[in-house]
């Protein structure tokens, strides 16, 4: 019998400090919640945070909690509860496996971390399309629900390059949603005050920016399961000086692998980016797959998602809508096709996986002819998986793995 | 008895498990089917068994041994693995050697494999999860109309007036096939129906360039859907001597190349 090799990546030590991180960030929402210390906003995962931050709110992100469905497998059994009720499986599965949590009274959160029972009930939300369109149907689901008011900014879509036209009319949205935050908050916008969470944010951004392109090395210290866990401070605590400690702990051990030459994948024979969203519920046992064939999936646009490298404290209105427009989602395919090729050439990829997410075809990057283009361009093979960031029923295990070897042994073969 | 050296060749797929012997010619010296079953391991040993009597031959004589298909993980006589792509490809270039396109219909998915002049793969693509255009759907239409999986390919062929089945999903062509049999359509246009709607959903995956070359255990039993893509595409298609084996072909022919043999033959 041919064995299955079990092959793990070599573990971050520094997992440990983000465990206790998040566990504070989690226990602080749900105590703010029981007590009623501290305003709750619920917000877009590349939402306004710096403006929620700087007016006292505490900061909860369903899409993180979407991605915790998966992770955990629980969304497959939740998602059916939120079809009953008129959201389509077609749809957004954060969307679906969330609302169909709240329906059933159950979160992973609970499972994480003992004492918390729910998600922490907002007292505004807080949404930005520049995700999709999916997050503002789901964020007013919740409004209905808790009847919180609900505010949001409408980004501009399929945006070649960033005018001055684009930014300004966001940061005028932004500046717009000040005043119903100020009344939830009950208390008045201080400019310093967002000028120094920016700040924090910022700096968030370029270490979280410094920490992923070290998968440019080689062999590379870190993979994108790596980068799809660790990423967790950059989304829900950028701004905090927590996160920006983080990530100089998490830069200092990834420098450390490279002098000393350490691979996060031993044997490391193949490259591959990473195009879509995570497939959550088997991040786990992909990057075992991955592992076990020496292969190496180093990095991706959905980590580099949350760069916001023109974030600028001196001008913050201006340069967060900026940045929150500059983002790969948002933009047109042309602006793409450049972006995933300047990351192949940085992170020297040998290929390119695309993830075609079925319930999420804003970021699945490849319905268009996008991996032919790209393959004409560079001349590396790339490999479509057919799957789903939440919805397990959407996926074959077997076929993703035959797919996956076969892919693995087209490198192999051309490479000899 | 086989005084040479052999390379065996083991696929099994989801409906059925083949292998091969090659002897150190390449030449087919023993082969066996059997439906895969719920045993794959035990299937494939009787498979072997078989295919050593067809060749004279003792389990002593074979050399190397690789698995490929969906059960290639559960052989327990193999050496190595490969997937099903790269062993279809293997076992295409073997008897074509010259850039090709391979669509290999089998009983739960389809591919379409790309290889350069020199054999090299340079792309393939498998079938979503849906099993339109597989060897399942064949299977639940034959159901539905009563046939066994051999009649069918005799019928296909006596259409006088093709139906049209428009549905990507099996269970949606099947409620187009009960439309059609309320009619009263003929069987044999109804099958031939089926074929083409088969056809349909594998040629949209990919553009068919090169050489064409059709393999799979669907292609061995229903020759005339090779015809039928022929007339549709408008060229010339080829078939290996032995459709259904092309894969545990493929798998032997990787078994011979890892012990140094026939490195740039193929």
């Amino acid at each position: 019998m041919t064995e299955e090799k079990i092959v793990e990546r070599k573990p971050i030590k520094a997992t440990k400090e983000m465990g206790r991180i998040m566990t504070a960030y989690y226990f602080q929402l749900n105590d703010a919640a029981r007590t009623h210390s501290q305003k709750i906003a619920w917000c877009t995962s590349v939402g306004p945070a710096e403006i929620l931050r700087s007016l006292g709110f505490l900061v909860y992100f369903p899409e993180n909690h979407g991605a915790m469905l998966g992770a955990s497998r629980m969304a497959t059994d939740t998602i059916p509860e939120a079809n009953a009720i008129g959201y389509s499986p077609d749809i957004c599965s954060y969307l679906t496996a969330d609302v169909g949590a709240y329906l059933k009274g159950v979160t992973p959160l609970s499972k994480a971390y003992k004492g918390i029972e729910s998600v922490p009930k907002p007292d505004v939300l807080v949404y930005n399309t520049n995700q999709c369109r999916d997050v503002q149907d789901w964020f007013a689901w919740y409004a209905r629900e808790f009847k919180a008011p609900l505010v949001g900014i409408e980004t501009h879509r399929g945006v070649g390059d960033v005018s001055d036209a684009h930014v300004e009319s966001i940061a005028k949205q932004m500046e717009a949603i000040v005043s119903p935050l100020e009344e939830v908050a009950g208390r008045k916008f201080d400019l310093e005050e967002l000028k120094r969470v920016l700040a924090l944010s910022r700096e968030c951004s370029e270490l979280w920016k410094q920490v992923l392109d070290t998968a440019s090395h080689t062999p590379s210290p870190l993979t994108f399961y790596d980068g799809a866990i660790h990423m967790g401070p950059a989304v829900v605590l950028r701004g905090t000086q927590q996160a920006v400690d983080y990530y100089r702990l998490l830069l200092a051990e990834l420098n450390e692998r490279i002098a000393n030459n350490v691979a996060a994948v031993e044997g490391e024979r193949h490259r591959l980016y990473w195009e879509g969203m995570p497939i959550w519920g088997r991040l786990s046992a992909h990057a075992k797959m991955f592992a076990a064939l020496s292969t190496c999936v180093l990095a991706s646009t959905y980590c580099n998602s949350w760069i916001f490298t023109a974030f600028d404290p001196d001008d913050p209105f201006t340069s967060m809508a900026r940045a929150y427009t500059e983002l790969f989602i948002v933009r047109s395919d042309e602006s793409k096709e450049r972006y995933i090729k300047q990351m192949i050439d940085f992170f020297k990829a040998d290929g390119v996986i695309y993830h075609d997410a079925k319930t999420c075809p804003n970021n699945s990057n490849c319905r268009y002819g996008m991996p032919q283009r790209m393959e004409r361009l560079t001349g590396l093979p790339s490999l479509i998986l057919h799957g789903d960031l939440n919805d397990l029923r959407l996926i074959s295990d077997e076929q993703t793995r035959t797919n996956v070897e076969a892919f693995v042994e087209q490198l192999e073969e051309n490479k000899t | 008895m086989a005084a040479e050296k052999l390379y065996a060749g083991t696929d099994v797929g989801s409906s059925w498990t083949k292998v091969v012997l090659l002897n150190p010619a390449k030449s087919l010296v023993g082969y066996c089917l059997k439906k895969s079953g719920t045993d794959f391991s035990a299937t494939a040993r009787r498979c072997l068994e078989a295919s050593l009597e067809m060749a004279d031959a003792r389990s002593e004589d074979i050399a190397c041994s690789f698995s490929t298909g969906y059960g290639r993980k559960n052989v327990d006589y193999a050496d190595d693995t490969r997937t099903e792509i790269g062993c279809h490809a293997k076992g295409c270039f073997h008897y074509f050697p010259s850039a090709m396109t391979i669509i290999d219909i089998g009983g739960q998915d389809n591919k379409i494999v790309k290889l350069d002049g020199s054999g090299q793969r340079t792309s393939f693509k498998m079938n979503r999860k849906c099993a339109a255009g597989t060897g399942a759907f064949l299977e639940e239409m034959a159901t539905r109309l009563d046939l066994s999986l051999d009649e069918m390919d005799r019928l296909a062929r006596q259409s006088t007036e093709m139906v049209k089945l428009g549905s990507f999903c099996t269970v949606f062509s099947a409620t187009e096939v009960l439309e059609n049999i309320r009619q009263g359509r003929k069987v044999a246009d109804i099958v031939k129906g089926v074929y083409f709607s088969m056809i349909r959903r594998v040629l949209e995956m990919d553009s068919l360039t090169e050489t064409v070359v059709m393999t799979g255990g669907v292609v061995a039993h229903n020759p005339y859907m090779v015809t039928m893509t022929e007339e549709l595409v408008g060229r010339k298609i080829m078939v290996p001597e032995h459709p259904q084996l092309t894969g545990a072909i493929g798998a032997a022919l990787y078994a011979m190349n890892s012990t140094g043999l026939g490195m740039n033959e193929d």
